[in-house]
């Protein structure tokens, strides 16, 4: 085990399936310089310009040649270089990507991997801060991941660039360099479709995801000092949804508070809590609750308003407790 | 410049032209027989490419075939039939079967799909597919693989920036991409002048510093000439092509659109005149490389074939419903 961030976690990720598939070309905006996060930081020196590709600004083509590259024996890794950015490629991952193999009667697939830098709190406004990823979860063809630690952010990178299947990979900006963790030294997979519970308690269960769940841990560890026990999911691949692990998530307390960065109206909350209504009635003691932003059409950039949009440790924090005492 | 018209490899010319010609009756035979099926209620729909016959198998036999990488769209039944897919296997496609090789019952007719000559499936949305021809493209460069790509489109496809971002893509990585566009007039209802501020698709290439020409659509041998020439540039390394072939369709759009609403009847017969069959027909005849009476045996072979494919394809059976919900993902049984 060796203690890196989640953005050395992502490069390493990259550096050894590089290493690992001759034909994997890694594509997007500015990337030979390292991209804006560094994330590709010293590639183009080691791949090459061919297999790490600066693309022309235009998101739309990032995707449909990435999909094309599959479909002759490259593996393609594209980058999106903020997830506010992959509307013009909307088309391509939704109609295209995504309706691949379906439409050929699963004579071909669409092998492609797409990152997307995404989330708030860095003072990125509008357009460098969204939370899209319901959007592509909505549709069935795509597997959508998020993951939360350095483990999972390279386990499931790699994941999803030895998946036949077209992923969508969002990686949170601002776990880049704050969040640290034990990255196991050998190669490694983690499972899409597997959530990971982290932690056990019987008052509560908080579900959560990427950077929402960092906050949860922390409000769950505040709360239990108070006595209260919290059990906290999180769910690192978003499409398709590890049901079971949310139904039993759901069944161990009784009480559920589901939390993530996207708006609240159409977010991925409404469909867990269908999920657990749906299923796991008979065990409810309280009504599900979700802690979201408000439907407002995207973070602003003044601190105030950012602040009073994201949802914080102190809020996660006030949600549970109110759920614990319902 | 003069180019020497070099028949494919190993075939002799008047051999190779007795082939299209016959490639383009069947093709014309299928496209007439999918509307007749749609007006007699037994096809629930039918997009044709009656009177692109010329442009499409002229250029289709200017492919190494199950090497070169083919991205047709829903006019080219002549693409695909110089590419192997029989009158069956199309006519599987139009009602729906199980054994549809296109997509097993699951798109619309003409959304064509045949990896053994590596065709790529399509979507219906127009022009997204022109980015995929480059993706294949840039991976034949990178493997080092002697392989071009076509992608065949209208020129109202050209109004899409996935058009020109496909373009843009190809031609700073100089790839082995050519841009097929059957210019036929009309995007639906609408001309190409609500399409484009220049007369001709070709000069949208220029803004990309990409060759194009514009060829006359109707003429099988011209189409077939430029498209030679233009594959081996490609294969040769000399970056990305576009050719327009100006042609006309004779029929509606599709089997839901009345085109009389839109279209001078006059303008119609006037095309109809130029019908790339009966050029053919006539220069090949003129040429002494076919007799009269062989063209009319062929018509009447092809319409027995078609009619045969139909019977065959009709009751064929049809994909099992539950089967709706497989292939989201690749399944555990290895598909690719
Ligand atoms: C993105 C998208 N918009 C609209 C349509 C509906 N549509 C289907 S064909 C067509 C016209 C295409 O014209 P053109 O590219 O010139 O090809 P043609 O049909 O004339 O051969 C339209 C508008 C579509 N399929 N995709
Ligand atoms: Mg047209």
């Amino acid at each position: 085990m060796t203690e890196s961030t989640y953005i050395e976690a992502i490069h390493a990720a990259l550096e050894e399936e590089l290493e690992r598939f001759p034909t994997m070309v890694i594509l997007g905006e500015d990337i030979q310089e390292g991209g804006v996060f560094r994330v590709t930081d010293g590639f183009l020196d080691r791949f090459g310009p061919q297999r790490v590709l600066d693309t022309p600004l235009a998101e739309s083509s990032i995707a449909g040649v990435a999909i094309g590259m599959a479909q002759n024996g490259a593996v393609p890794v594209a980058e999106i270089q903020f997830a506010d950015f992959s509307f013009p490629a909307f088309n391509q991952l939704v109609s295209e990507a995504a309706r691949w193999r379906y439409r050929s009667n699963g004579a071909s697939g669409c092998p492609i991997v797409v990152r997307m830098p995404y989330g708030a709190g860095i003072q990125g406004a509008l357009y460098h801060s969204q939370s899209p990823e319901a959007f592509y979860a909505h549709v069935p063809g795509l597997k959508v991941v998020a993951p939360a630690t350095p483990h999972d952010a390279k386990g499931l990178l790699k994941a999803a660039i030895r998946d036949p299947d077209p992923v969508i990979y969002f990686e949170h900006k601002r776990a880049y360099r704050l969040i640290r963790g034990d990255v196991p030294d050998e190669d490694y997979v983690v499972p899409i479709g597997k959530a990971a519970l982290r932690r056990e308690g019987g008052d509560l269960t908080v579900i959560a995801w990427s950077m929402m769940l960092h906050e949860s841990l922390e409000a769950a560890s505040e709360l239990a000092a108070e006595g209260i026990e919290t059990t906290v999911l999180d769910l690192r691949t978003l499409a398709p949804l590890d049901r079971d692990a949310i139904l039993d998530a759901a069944r161990a307390t009784g009480k559920v508070l589901i939390v993530h960065e996207d708006n609240i109206s159409g977010g991925l909350g409404g469909e867990i809590a269908a999920l657990i209504a749906e299923h796991a009635f008979d065990y409810l003691d309280a009504p599900i609750r979700r802690l979201a932003t408000p439907d407002i059409p995207a973070m602003p950039f003044s601190k105030p308003l950012e602040d009073y949009w994201l949802p914080s440790k102190e809020r996660s924090a006030a949600a549970m407790r109110e759920l614990a005492a319902y | 410049m003069t180019r020497i018209h070099q028949p494919e490899s190993g075939i002799r010319a008047t051999d190779l032209h007795r082939r299209m010609y016959r490639d383009m009756l069947l093709a014309r035979e299928i496209n007439d027989r999918m509307l007749i099926l749609n007006r007699q209620g037994r096809a629930a729909f039918a997009v044709t490419g009656t009177g692109h016959e010329a442009a499409q198998v002229g250029s289709a036999h200017a492919l190494k075939r199950g090497v070169d990488w083919v991205l047709p769209y829903y006019r080219d039944t002549g693409v695909m039939v110089v590419l192997g897919m029989s009158a069956e296997q199309i006519m599987l496609s139009l009602f729906a079967k199980a054994d549809d090789p296109n997509s097993g019952g699951r798109q619309m007719p003409n959304h064509w799909s045949f990896p053994e000559q590596r065709v790529v499936t399509r979507s219906s949305v127009i022009g997204a597919n022109l980015p995929h021809a480059a993706g294949i493209a840039y991976a034949s460069k990178l493997r080092g693989l002697d392989e071009v790509a076509v992608v065949y489109f209208g020129e109202g496809a050209t109004a899409q920036g996935d058009f020109h971002e496909a373009l843009n893509f190809s031609a700073i990585h100089q790839l082995p991409v050519l841009f097929f566009c059957e210019n036929n007039g009309y995007a639906i209802s609408e001309t190409s002048e609500k399409q484009m501020s220049v007369r001709h698709v070709a000069e949208r290439a220029r803004g990309y510093d990409i060759p194009a020409s514009t060829v006359d659509g109707n003429d099988v041998l011209a189409v077939h000439q430029e498209m030679r020439w233009s594959v081996e540039e490609a294969r040769r390394g000399h970056g990305p092509k576009l050719i327009e072939a100006k042609t006309y369709r004779l029929v509606p759009h599709t089997s839901s659109d009345d085109d009389r609403r839109y279209r001078p009847r006059a303008e119609v017969e006037e095309w109809a005149r130029n019908d790339p069959i009966d050029r053919f027909r006539t220069r090949l005849i003129e040429a002494g490389t076919l007799a009269d009476e062989e063209g009319e045996q062929w018509a009447a072979e092809v319409r027995e074939e078609v009619d045969q494919a139909v019977d065959r394809a009709w009751a064929a059976a049809d994909p099992a419903a539950e089967s709706a919900l497989r292939h989201v993902f690749r399944e555990a049984d290895g598909s690719p």
